[in-house]
């Protein structure tokens, strides 16, 4: 069944609509506004004043820019990672037939669909068994685990609906196997790399659960922000910080979704 | 002579499936040269052979010469039509053509020339800037087919190239490739499954069937002297005849083969002959095609149209020139 169309639907409808979409979107707008009030030991509702003053606050605090800036690396590199192994995986999965094509294809996937919590348990005890001190590289391991699944998603789908026939006509027109890669292959997933690599990036500098079982002193922005929720001190910082943090992880979101819109879908953006 | 593409007893295996069987085959430089034969019959691995996406289990491969195995597809003179084209459609036509020329660097504005001179070749000059996407499937046809010639390859091989045209297309297109090759001068290794295709078009057909080559000849050879009872019923369905009745009308006890066109179907009263019943007709626009029986074998008789036909279920006289009667080599 579907309704007629043309036909608008019942006020009852569009009102319930309404509610939900604001339940959904006004708790993000109380933070924006949090980000200009006057009063800074407590959410007090409505704000007392409207300042800009907690922007240069922020900008002047050093221990922002430390999060942000390991948050930014983290999460570059983790995507990076993630760029190289997940295409690898996904050509080789979705270009030969090999004895157990199918459980490496469920294995790669399933850090997604574990909890975080206990891909953190799992990493930590495997880092301390391995007496590997918690750095910065063991929070890049922990993220790349799951950003090399949104790669590999997007770029197994893409490669899905990619003529094979396509690499043999490159190779038989006298292109060898780089040149193929370069010519062919690439420009043919480059948006659903791009694509997989953005929300990759986004996945990973909002990161939180994993993060806190694979980091050792260092905090990354969201767990910075964790702490900062504690303090009674110049709290509109914090939301400065979660205005920037939406930006961020908002754009490229949108960016992959318009780059993909046509086909692929974002798999796995629902971590 | 060398020839343009010699197999010596090549195999390929896949796990238990020999999908080519010791396969000798000698293919002559400058001729069009058919592989025909049912799906699964080994001429597409055939075909994959000589471009080098397949590498044989055992026996060899020559091409001009030059021993093939080993060689990787791209350093092969031999370029492939794909069946379903295989365009790039992230490139323009024109960069398609001119694509294996840009990966072995020649220059842009020589690879565009050259590239839209192949495109005229193929009569779709002007199309370069065209996406594949933009482009009819028989226009994409030209394309891949541009996109072979512009590296003038030794051998151009063309796997059932015209199978996704439609029939009035396909009929042009079967012109146009024979007169192209016979301009160009370039050796044609074409895969069908239409046998009609392989006799109108091809120098030379092989028929293949379980990884096999059952004859290899001349269209006239094959349509009217089939060496095995599966070439007389593949190639243009002939009448199989059992060595028994072979043996009334030529004194061997040999399987034998008579086409349908060579029966003649006489009223029963009018003479001696196979005596027969007539179970279906079948109107074919210029002629008529006939299914009998004959004391419970199957024959098939073809007429021209116009030609006074009994009623279905009446007894006929069937008579044939027994010239035309065929022996063919299998064993009875």
């Amino acid at each position: 069944m579907r309704s007629d169309r043309g036909q608008s639907a019942p006020l009852s409808l569009k009102v319930a609509a309404a509610c939900g979409l604001l339940f959904l979107h006004l708790p993000l707008l109380l933070i924006f506004v949090y980000a200009f009030t006057t009063e800074e030991k407590s959410f007090v509702w409505p704000p007392p004043g409207l300042t800009t003053q907690w922007f240069a606050v922020t900008w002047n605090r050093p221990d922002v820019w430390q999060a942000l800036s390991l948050s930014v690396r983290v999460a570059a590199i983790s995507t990076a990672i993630a760029l190289i192994l997940g295409t690898l995986c996904s050509a080789a999965v979705s270009r030969t037939k090999f004895f157990g094509r199918e459980t490496i294809s469920l294995l790669v996937i399933l850090p997604i669909a574990l909890p975080g919590i206990i891909t953190g348990i799992a990493l930590r005890s495997a880092f301390s068994l391995a007496d590997i001190p918690f750095s910065f590289w063991t929070i890049v391991l922990g993220h790349a685990t799951f950003c090399v699944v949104v790669v590999y998603n997007n770029a197994v789908a893409r490669f899905r609906r990619t003529s094979g026939s396509m690499i043999e006509a490159s190779m038989d027109l006298g292109a060898d196997g780089f040149q193929t890669f370069r010519h062919v292959v690439l420009p043919n997933i480059a948006t659903a790399l791009l694509a997989g690599g953005m929300l990759a990036f986004a996945l990973s500098f909002d990161e939180v659960i994993v993060t806190t079982f694979t980091a050792g002193q260092q905090q990354t922005l969201p767990i910075w922000m964790l702490e900062e929720l504690i303090r009674p001190r110049q709290r509109p910082v914090t939301n400065v910080v979660a205005m920037v943090v939406v930006l961020v992880t908002l754009l490229p979101i949108l960016a992959a979704y318009y780059l993909t819109r046509d086909g692929d879908q974002i798999a796995g953006s629902g971590k | 002579m060398t020839s343009a593409v010699s197999f010596q007893k090549v195999s390929r295996h896949f796990g238990s499936v020999r999908a080519v069987d010791a396969v000798d085959l000698d293919i002559v430089p400058g001729e069009f040269f058919a592989m025909l034969g049912p799906s699964g019959s080994g001429k597409t691995t055939c075909l994959r052979l000589i471009a080098g996406f397949e590498q044989p289990t055992s026996g060899s491969i020559s091409i001009f010469g030059e021993r093939a195995e080993g060689v990787p597809p791209y350093r092969r003179n031999v370029n492939t039509v794909f069946q379903d084209y295989a365009l790039f459609p992230h490139l323009n036509v024109l960069d398609n053509v001119a694509y294996g020329l840009m990966v072995k660097g020649v220059g842009k504005p020589e690879r565009h020339k050259a590239a839209e001179e192949a495109l005229s070749l193929v009569r779709l000059p002007g199309y370069g800037a065209r996406r594949p996407g933009q482009l009819s499937g028989g226009q994409r046809q030209r394309v891949a087919l541009a996109r072979a010639l512009v590296n003038q390859p030794k051998v151009l091989l063309l796997d059932e190239p015209l199978g996704a045209l439609d029939l009035k297309l396909r009929e042009n297109m079967q012109e146009e490739l024979k007169s192209l090759q016979k301009a160009l001068g370039i050796t044609f290794v074409f895969v069908t499954h239409d046998q009609g295709e392989a006799l109108s078009m091809a120098d030379r057909v092989a028929v293949f069937n379980d990884g096999k080559i059952m004859q290899i000849g001349t269209p006239e050879d094959i349509y009217q002297r089939p060496k095995t009872r599966f070439v007389a019923d593949f190639v243009g369905s002939s009448n199989v005849l059992p060595p028994d009745f072979v043996q009334l009308y030529s004194g061997q006890h040999r399987w034998g083969s008579l086409r349908p066109e060579s029966i003649r179907v006489g009223r029963a009263a009018s003479g001696e002959g196979v005596s027969a019943r007539l179970v279906s007709t079948n109107y074919l626009g210029a002629t008529t095609k006939l299914a009998l029986d004959a004391d419970g074998l199957r024959l098939h008789a073809i007429v021209p149209a116009g030609t006074a036909l009994p009623v279905e279920g009446e007894a006929v006289v069937l008579t044939f020139n027994r010239e035309h009667l065929h022996l063919m080599d299998e064993p009875a």
